[in-house]
């Protein structure tokens, strides 16, 4: 069984087990579309302030929505003590991690889809720089939030609270990477500077913690 | 494998100094000890004498605190994970997913494509592989089958059983105890953590008593009659 | 305790009431600023000093999860509590040295920034500590701190480039340049003192945490002999 086939096995098993039971996306849709709502009814900017201030905006309504999404990454793993089938098992940890991840990633950019039309809408935004980069962006970022979430899903459910421990440990790690998205999004959508840098970062960000993830996860995975 | 093989010398697992704390409380207290292979061992004690602590350090789910653990000839567990089953407590299984599902997920993870090897494991335990009905809405019983299949699924040499029979009927339970024995006389070692000891009389070749952490004494048995051998050389 | 250390701490505190001394004495008052600069030889040095424990707790957990040593997680614990208190004296003194001089309680600049996310980030790993569940509390928070520490120069660079876009007023900008030399030695003794006394915090905080783990390891020995629960 070489890690490929596993993370494939187990991110087509938690696809389907998500695609019969939809409880979990039907309310983080919801729950995304509430946030929209909220921010829009809290902010109501004029269409040239608003491609100031939407990056933030934006972004910390995905960070919200990533965050309920990220919560329950191992939920059904730990109802029945799943994890020590897996533990005992030859598979591979990191082949474990990498279905969750990618699963989860998936997930939030989904949703983040359905969001950006409504904030659109809501906010009457209009890219002056190119679109194009904004769907760079929103993968990179996207990933650094979710690689790192997933991990210290994985974390938390060690601990009492673990709901709250999550985006604890979580945000503070996440900063610069939120930086990133929210300045790279605002220079696109004004179109008043170039998004290179942060763009790069992100990748930077994205490789390097990614490994650590990858190092670090059978140690999680383990810990008693 | 066919027919009966003869268990060899050398010992399958092997416990030197064993000890595990959790926190201040010693479960398992300096354990040295020796298992041959190709035998059904049943590990029989009181609540909270450390039974099913040994069967998952045994397991490689917990490491010990002090001591070692040696299995299969390796030293690490990692590296003879396919060799092994495990069934614990908790049924280990996903509710959402039917029981051919749940079964051809772990099977994957050993590296098995065959579905025959699920639907042969569903079987064997006394459950159809057809039904589409999803593990969460199974009774009692059929979970802790469906658990047992998981275990035995990929043919390991080495099982490691805690509880197989709760919630399982008399009738049931008393086939399950048959199969087992027809899975050690194929050369397999077999760990059985049970309350039910009666149940286990027939097939059992060794009862290993346990009490607040220590193995206080091992009786073997002979298929015909019961002899019980002298204070085991774990107790201190 | 042993003489060495005794010593060692009678050492610091006259080298504190010396350094005490030259910092709001001997240092000159400086021109534009006035008094209120002397908080200098207080932050300055304390930023130094969260550094080099936020350091000292990398290497003590990376040491961990190579080798799984009681002493070196006891270790790694008191330098991330001694770090932050430091971080905290430098996110306090920060604002009170700004707000006289330049007007404003704070500022998004890069240095003091970091040291909040700096300190965000240690504070969340005390808090997991706290929050996690006996014996998993040691890899867990050692896991964390790496994932910290590597974070630190990415948001130190990340803050830097945010600022060359969008510049703001940078406090305590250019002290270090043209500091006078009577200055710039009463800034190395408070160096000097403040790091001997964060050594001796880390290290009187790592013999508590070194105790408490014989005792528990004392307990667990006796649980093993007399197989009382």
């Amino acid at each position: 069984m070489s890690s490929l086939t596993v993370t494939r096995a187990t991110l087509w098993k938690d696809l389907r087990m998500e695609w019969r039971s939809k409880d979990a996306i039907n309310s983080m849709l919801f729950f995304s579309l509430l946030v929209v709502v909220i921010f829009s009814f809290a902010f109501n900017p004029t269409a040239e302030e608003s491609r100031l201030i939407a990056g933030g905006l934006i972004w910390v309504a995905f960070l919200f929505a990533a965050v309920v999404a990220l919560n329950q990454t191992w939920a059904r793993e730990l109802r029945n003590q799943v994890l020590d089938a897996y533990r005992v098992s030859p598979a591979p940890p990191n082949a474990l991690f990498l279905a969750k991840a990618l699963g989860n990633f998936l997930f939030v950019v989904i949703l983040e889809a359905l969001m950006a039309p409504l904030f659109v809408v809501f906010y009457q935004l209009r890219s002056v720089g190119p679109a194009w980069q904004l769907v760079v962006v929103a993968l990179l970022g996207t990933w650094a939030l979710v690689v790192n979430g997933t991990f210290f899903a994985a974390m938390s459910i060690r601990t009492r609270s673990r709901e709250i421990m999550l985006p604890l440990i979580l945000f503070p790690i996440s900063i610069p990477a939120l930086l990133a998205m929210v300045d790279s999004t605002t220079g696109i959508l004004t179109g008043e500077f170039s998004p290179d840098f942060w763009i790069k970062m992100l990748l930077v960000y994205d490789v390097i913690f990614t490994a650590v993830c990858l190092l670090l996860f059978e140690s999680v995975l383990n810990a008693e | 494998m066919a027919g009966t093989t003869e268990p060899s010398s050398q010992p399958v697992i092997f416990l030197q100094n064993l000890v595990k704390f959790f926190g201040r409380f010693a479960a398992l207290r300096d354990i040295t000890d020796s298992f041959a292979p190709g035998r059904l061992y049943v590990i029989v004690g009181d609540n909270g004498a450390g039974k099913s602590t040994l069967l998952r350090v045994i397991a490689g789910l917990m490491q010990p605190s002090q001591g070692s653990v040696s299995l299969l000839g390796a030293e690490r567990v990692r590296d003879v994970a396919h060799r092994i089953g495990y069934m614990g407590h908790a049924p280990l299984l996903f509710d959402e997913l039917s029981g051919m599902e749940n079964l051809r997920y772990f099977a994957g993870l050993y590296g098995l494509r065959d579905d025959r090897a699920c639907s042969d494991a569903m079987r064997r335990v006394g459950l159809d592989p057809d039904l589409e009905r999803r593990v969460g809405q199974y009774s009692q019983g059929m979970r802790q089958r469906l658990s047992l299949a998981r275990a035995v699924l990929h043919d390991p040499e080495l099982m490691l059983l805690d509880e197989p029979f709760s919630n399982v009927d008399v009738h049931s339970a008393r086939e399950m105890a048959a199969v087992l024995g027809r899975v050690r006389d194929q050369g397999k070692t077999i760990f059985v953590v049970t309350h039910q000891a009666p149940l286990m009389e027939a097939v059992a070749d060794e009862f290993v008593h346990m009490s607040a952490g220590q193995i206080v004494s091992r009786q073997v048995m002979t298929r015909s009659t019961v002899s019980v051998s002298s204070e085991a050389g774990g107790a201190r | 305790m042993k003489p060495l250390s005794i010593l060692f701490i009678v050492f610091t505190l006259a080298l504190l009431g010396f350094s005490t001394y030259q910092a709001l004495v001997v240092a000159p008052t400086e021109q534009t600023m006035g008094d209120v600069q002397r908080i200098f030889y207080y932050h300055v040095p304390s930023a130094w000093v969260a550094g080099l424990c936020f350091f000292v707790n990398f290497l003590a957990s990376v040491a961990y999860l190579v080798k799984r040593g009681s002493n070196v997680d006891a270790l790694a614990a008191a330098s991330a509590e001694v770090g932050v208190v430091f971080c905290t004296i430098v996110l306090i003194t920060g604002p009170i040295w700004a707000r006289p001089v330049w007007g404003i309680w704070w500022t998004w600049d890069a240095r003091l920034t970091t040291t909040l996310v700096l300190w965000l980030i240690y504070v969340s790993y005390l808090i997991l500590r706290r929050f996690a569940s006996g014996s998993q509390t040691q890899v867990l928070s050692a896991v964390l701190a790496i994932f910290g520490f590597v974070d630190v120069p990415i948001v130190y660079m990340s803050i830097r480039w945010f600022r060359t876009q969008h510049p703001s007023p940078v406090m305590g900008g250019g002290e270090n340049s043209g500091l006078d030399p009577v200055m710039l030695h009463a800034f190395f003794w408070n160096l000097l003192a403040f790091t001997c006394v964060g050594i001796i915090l880390v290290a009187a905080r790592y013999h508590l945490q070194k105790m408490e783990n014989q005792v528990e390891s004392a307990h667990a020995q006796l649980a093993l002999q007399g197989g009382a629960r």
